[in-house]
């Protein structure tokens, strides 16, 4: 079996009084796909945030690599290969194109430099012919282009994407799913949370759906796309 | 007012402007980028000037004395963002402004009970001691001179570091969203350390250079202090470049204000403010 990326065990978080998360556990392996979903307010993006540290979970334990990073800064979780693609985008409008990439350029953890300045400029050509101008200057779509290029800058081994189609033309949308099925070709493990189901669960080998903070089924993603029933019960609005 | 004195003037409101932007600059970006009211910084510029006064007086040269004074206040600067400021990013305005007013207070009191509540003045290196003449009466200064162009090489060297560095990019992203800049990888808290002990070390560097010609004084910080706030309000929180240009507008208004009318020259800089703010209530340049 390939080696473990990242892994969280009995995950339970908080925002003040109210219980999000209800002792998750997760795993996602080198390359792997998973599709996280469930609907609004399940607590996917808490997932997310908890595993990166970005909100600190109450119980639970989480490991990188197979070392615990429980307590860990985001920073140091980031460093060790993870890569996140916030909800909403989180570019930085008052750099420039190409500064937002060059700020986060780094080599991987095993020291490769696969993904440079050049290569993120072929995968999103658009993001060329902007490359002076503001991030404030973008439309949504080319946003959401320079977040992920931004993030591939630091040369990941997992990929976070958090609703990255969200409220983009579906044209465009079209073309970011080009480029993440491109980008898991690469080796590169993903995670995607994200509101079309056929669309993440092709992309992904493993679907997670959660339920109030808790899962409630992890398995192979066609066995989600293959059963409405399914998606009905936890995904239908 | 003859033209030699019209000059003089204006180099005076240069010379005033570009120091006070050396104090400004690490107001605006401590305050910009971390979110903190910092009431003690003006205290650095008067730790510098003390720093000036006690290292000229042991080592006989302010040129010693900047190059063992500069170290010594971003040393200062880290150890204190490390022990007091980085405790400081998640809370209120209220508690911010408590703990830097409650510094500026520990600050005076180390100051009189190490150096004393004595005046002291510092020679000027002497080099620079000449002054140019301008006219039969009128001469001005080397030294004032020397202190605009090292302000105006330092105010160059940081918009550089700003707009051309990765350092630079960091702070500017760090200003819009910390957390995505260390999901980035990046050390938030370290960019944070640099940044608040460079604004130390250009406020106690504008001490230093300032001691040879305002001398050295109990509370002289204070004043700076809230002249540095006006101008990072009018110039944009935030904005190193809003500084520099409402440092340089400050220093213009206030010199041609005293010799223009004296009786109302205490006031003239804070109805430039509110005129500004008016105008242009975020400041002439906004956060960014």
């Amino acid at each position: 079996m390939s080696k473990m990326l990242l892994e969280a065990k009995e995950l339970h978080t908080y925002y003040g009084a109210s219980h999000i998360l209800h002792g998750i556990d997760f795993h996602i392996r080198q390359g792997e796909g998973i599709a996280l979903m469930g609907r609004n307010g399940m607590g996917k993006t808490t997932l997310i945030k908890s595993l990166l540290g970005i909100v600190r979970p109450r119980h639970g334990r989480v490991m990188v690599c197979g070392d615990d990073f429980t307590k860990a800064p985001t920073y140091r979780i980031a460093q060790r290969g993870i890569a996140y693609v916030p909800e909403g985008r989180g570019i930085f409008p008052n750099l420039s194109v190409r500064e937002n990439l060059q700020m986060a350029a780094r080599a991987g953890v095993d020291g490769q430099r696969e993904w440079t300045f050049e290569r993120v400029m072929a995968t999103f050509p658009r993001l060329g012919e902007r490359i002076n101008n503001g991030g404030w200057q973008l439309s949504g779509g080319e946003q959401q282009m320079l977040t992920i290029g931004r993030a591939l800058m630091t040369n990941p081994d997992l990929l976070i994407l958090d609703e990255a189609t969200e409220g983009l033309a579906p044209l465009i949308a079209l073309e970011i799913w080009r480029i993440v099925k491109e980008i898991r070709k690469t080796g590169i493990a993903t995670m995607i949370v994200d509101k079309n189901h056929s669309a993440v669960t092709s992309i992904c080998d493993r679907a997670m759906i959660l339920v109030k903070g808790e899962v409630v089924f992890d398995g192979d993603s066609e066995t989600v796309r293959d059963n409405p029933e399914l998606i009905q019960k936890y995904l239908g609005v | 007012m003859d033209f030699a004195s019209f000059l003089i003037q204006t180099l005076n409101s240069l010379q005033y402007g570009l120091l006070l932007f050396l104090v400004a600059s690490g107001l605006t970006l401590v305050f910009g980028i971390m979110g903190i009211i910092n009431l003690a910084h003006g205290s650095f510029y008067m730790i510098g000037a003390y720093l000036a006064f006690v290292l000229t007086s042991a080592t006989g040269s302010l040129f010693a004395a900047l190059a063992l004074g500069i170290p010594l206040a971003l040393a200062f600067g880290a150890l204190l963002e490390w022990a007091l400021f980085s405790h400081l990013y998640k809370r209120d305005h209220l508690e911010q402004v408590l703990l830097t007013y409650g510094l500026i207070l520990i600050f005076e009191e180390l100051r009189s009970l190490l150096v004393g509540d004595d005046v002291h003045g510092v020679d000027i290196p002497a080099i620079f001691s000449a002054s140019i003449p301008l006219s039969d009466v009128l001469s001005y200064p080397v030294y004032r001179l020397v202190i605009s162009v090292v302000c105006i090489v330092l105010a160059v060297a940081l918009y550089f570091v700003i707009q051309r560095t990765r350092l630079g990019m960091m702070i500017r992203a760090g200003n819009h969203d910390r957390v995505m800049v260390e999901a980035l990888g990046i050390n938030i808290n370290m960019i944070y350390r640099v940044v608040f002990a460079l604004g130390v070390a250009l406020a106690a560097l504008a001490g230093m250079l300032a001691a040879p010609i305002s001398s050295v004084f109990p509370n002289m910080g204070s004043h700076v202090l809230i002249i540095s706030f006006v101008i990072v309000v009018i110039g944009g929180i935030g904005s190193v470049w809003g500084a520099l240009v409402a440092a340089l507008i400050i220093g213009f208004v206030d010199t041609f204000g005293k010799v223009l009318i004296p009786e109302l020259s205490g006031m003239v800089v804070y109805v430039v403010m509110a005129v500004v703010l008016l105008w242009r209530p975020e400041g002439i340049f906004k956060k960014g």
